[in-house]
């Protein structure tokens, strides 16, 4: 009996890439073309590109995690964080390597994933509790006690479709935080719900890592990763780009991420994945409309970030969603596209163009900050993750008008107005 | 003291058999390319109770929302009935000592389980995509909780029969204790083919197409407005290759006791073809069944 929990090596997973078909799967009509096709040209023409590209999501990936360690897992879109949380947690098979688990393991990878919204709040209990692993005696066991953790004493007779997004979340988490097994694998559950429920997940989380089981933690919330771990591993490109005490893994990460920034352009590395129906190519900020790309503001102008896209299509309950953070993960500013009232995507049809956000004069304080940026869709057929860039900009405000001027602190920089009123004689 | 504090930081005893699970009895599981668990179907009897979970959740939602609600699992089973009645009449066919009530829904009870849980089976893993990319348990879990819920629709069903027997005054033989002898051979066949047609269906879309047409095609070329024996004796070697007439003489062969011929080379014909097609069911369905999250 050693005491390592996961033993990870030389781990990889391979994805094929069709170039010319948008769908994921295929018919028997493809396969039929292909074959006749392949019939008459055996050889493809060289020069013409494959359409079959192998795309190692994860590659060489060697670590070892012992009993009872916390240990969280960072890196941009797309590095291969949640595909390796999938491999561990057996829903997909590696393509080479070798995984030894030591233990049960279980995964929360999405919260509420198997709750059928015709089902009342105990009905789905008992169901998604069976989903995630549990034993029937075991969910009644601890049913009181997800009861309690849910808030939803008074509603658990009633269809979760008529809950409240809050309610639904919050049962959803409960029922998988109460899983018992030794090993738990957690993909981003905390980027969703109100401030209220994060805490909350949050602490609970922080309680199982406490309990001494072995804990592997996903997140883009670099607050959260800095208080429930103390080890982090950095996926860069499908590889352990680092492997280390969260603080200088965090350093890392947030510097790798904002890389090549410094003039104010983004540009995408990879071009656009064929099923992406839409894709965000380049991004800059600019001082005026048709200026130059630049990083430096001042706090008495206002600027504008200009999302270059390419789309195939129009997509139904499109939004982009907008952060701005300081450098160390605190999130300064978070809105999206339907914040106004209509979404300027609603008008969105093939072809490309650019979106624009105005960032008025007087709102953020002096400092250095980082643009988050994702698309997102609740109607979608493709699914709710249109396409995320991830973080696409860093840019420098400064105070320059004001005696106080960059020395002012906090992260607001609002003239506010102080006015003196002489009590009547 | 430093197993003292090794003891607390132990997880907690896991479910009612918590206390088989010391740290002698840690499960250790490989994971690698090629090697699909070992222990598949110790695993398979561990989420037994999710196999019970996802057929009731099929049941309770089914007819939510619905005015006549349960009743509909007898609409359809009495309404196919009536139309083949019907059809016997129109062809004038001779009517024996068997009421033809009962002679046709003795074939449609097992024709209506069959057609229904292959059909089930087979888009079980596309309705349940989201699980099957989020959460790992054995896949054959899902398409065999579809068949139990047609075992279920099934069990209603029988409810009808028992009025239809009253309704005629029509006792069974002691053959009935034999049905369900016949219900596991459609359970097996409809599992066989809806497995093989689940894990089609993740990778060929076509297969959507295709499975209403089998299930329209075998209404004809099964034996349920008329006996096997309707069909003349050269031909019904031929005949009982589909697999399903073997089923159904058995169910009426259990129904109406001796009051038809029970010709056993077909039943035997349905046994050999349910045992291959759930071979190769299943054979297929665990081949394919790592690449199901990539793919669906």
């Amino acid at each position: 009996m050693s005491d390592i929990a996961i033993k990870i090596e030389g781990l990889g997973k391979k994805y094929r890439i069709r170039h010319q078909r948008p769908e994921r799967y295929t018919t028997l009509r493809d396969v039929m073309t292909d074959k006749v096709r392949n019939l008459f040209s055996p050889r493809r023409e060289p020069g013409a590109p494959p359409t079959v590209e192998d795309f190692w999501a994860l590659r060489d990936v060697c670590f070892e995690i012992g009993r009872g360690e916390v240990v969280g897992i960072i890196g941009r879109n797309g590095a291969g964080k949640s595909t390796l949380l999938k491999v561990i947690s057996r829903i997909t098979e590696p393509n080479e390597g070798r995984i030894e688990l030591e233990g049960r393991i279980s995964s929360m990878l999405e919260v509420g994933t198997g709750f059928h919204p015709e089902l009342t709040g105990r009905e789905n209990i008992y169901l998604n509790g069976a989903i995630l692993g549990m034993r029937h005696a075991e969910i009644k066991r601890q049913f009181d006690e997800i009861v309690a953790f849910a808030d939803v004493e008074n509603f658990l007779d009633t269809p979760v479709k008529r809950f409240s997004s809050g309610m639904y979340l919050r049962l959803a988490f409960a029922v998988a935080a109460h899983l018992q097994t030794e090993i738990l694998i957690v993909d981003e559950v905390l980027a969703v719900g109100d401030a209220e429920f994060q805490r909350k997940c949050l602490g609970k989380m922080s309680e199982v890592a406490q309990a001494g089981r072995t804990v592997l933690f996903v997140s883009h919330n670099m607050g959260a990763i800095r208080r429930l771990t103390r080890r982090c591993i950095l996926l860069e490109q499908g590889r352990v780009k680092m492997d280390g005490p969260v603080q200088d893994a965090i350093e890392v990460y947030l510097t790798q991420a904002t890389e090549g920034l410094e003039s104010g352009v983004f540009i995408r590395e990879n071009l656009r994945p064929a099923d992406r129906p839409f894709f965000v190519n380049r991004v800059t900020t600019r001082r005026e409309l048709g200026g130059d790309p630049v990083n430096q503001f001042d706090c008495d102008h206002s600027f504008f970030i200009h999302i270059e896209y390419s789309a195939t299509r129009s997509i139904p309950g499109l939004f982009g969603y907008l952060i701005f953070q300081r450098s160390d993960g605190t999130i300064v500013y978070e809105g999206d596209t339907q914040d106004a009232g209509a979404d300027p995507l609603n008008g969105l049809v093939a072809g490309s163009g650019t979106l624009t956000v105005e960032v008025p004069a007087r709102v953020f304080g002096p400092g250095t900050y980082q643009i988050l940026l994702s698309f997102l869709s609740g109607l979608d057929s493709s699914g709710p993750h249109v396409d995320e860039p991830g973080i696409v900009g860093e840019f420098e405000l400064n105070d320059t008008k004001t005696t106080r001027g960059n020395r002012r602190r906090g992260f607001v920089s609002t003239i506010l107005n102080w006015t003196l009123r002489r009590a009547a004689e | 003291m430093k197993s003292r504090i090794e003891y607390f930081n132990r997880p907690a005893p896991i479910g009612e058999s918590g206390d088989k699970y010391t740290r002698e009895h840690v499960m250790k599981l490989i994971i690698a390319p090629g090697i699909t668990a070992k222990h598949y179907w110790r695993d398979i009897w561990h989420y037994r109770e999710l196999i019970y979970f996802l057929a009731w959740r099929d049941i309770a939602v089914r007819y939510k929302q619905t005015a006549v609600g349960v009743l509909w699992a007898l609409i359809r089973p009495a309404l196919t009935m009536l139309i083949f009645v019907a059809f016997r009449r129109l062809v004038a066919l001779p009517a024996g000592d068997v009421p033809d009530a009962i002679l046709v829904f003795a074939a449609v009870l097992p024709w209506q389980f069959f057609s229904g849980a292959f059909v089930e089976a087979a888009s079980s893993l596309l309705g349940n995509a989201n699980l099957v990319s989020k959460i790992y348990f054995p896949r054959l879990i899902i398409p065999l909780a579809s068949v139990f819920t047609s075992v279920v629709d099934f069990a209603i069903t029988l409810g009808l029969l028992a009025v239809l027997l009253l309704w005629y005054w029509f006792l069974p033989g002691w053959q009935i204790f034999l049905m369900p002898v016949f219900l596991l051979i459609a359970f097996g066949l409809a599992l066989g083919t809806g497995l093989f047609l689940a894990a089609l269906n993740v990778e060929y879309r076509d297969f959507r197409y295709i499975v209403p047409f089998i299930v329209q095609l075998g209404l004809f070329v099964s034996p349920i407005a008329f006996s096997t024996s309707d069909v003349p004796a050269e031909w019904r070697t031929i005949y009982a290759l589909n697999p399903m007439v073997g089923i159904i003489d058995g169910f009426r062969w259990s129904l109406l006791g001796g009051r038809v011929v029970l010709m056993p080379e077909t039943i035997l014909i349905s046994v050999v073809e349910t045992a291959l097609v759930l071979m190769l069911g299943v054979w297929y369905f665990r081949r394919m069944e790592h690449s199901f999250a990539d793919k669906i």
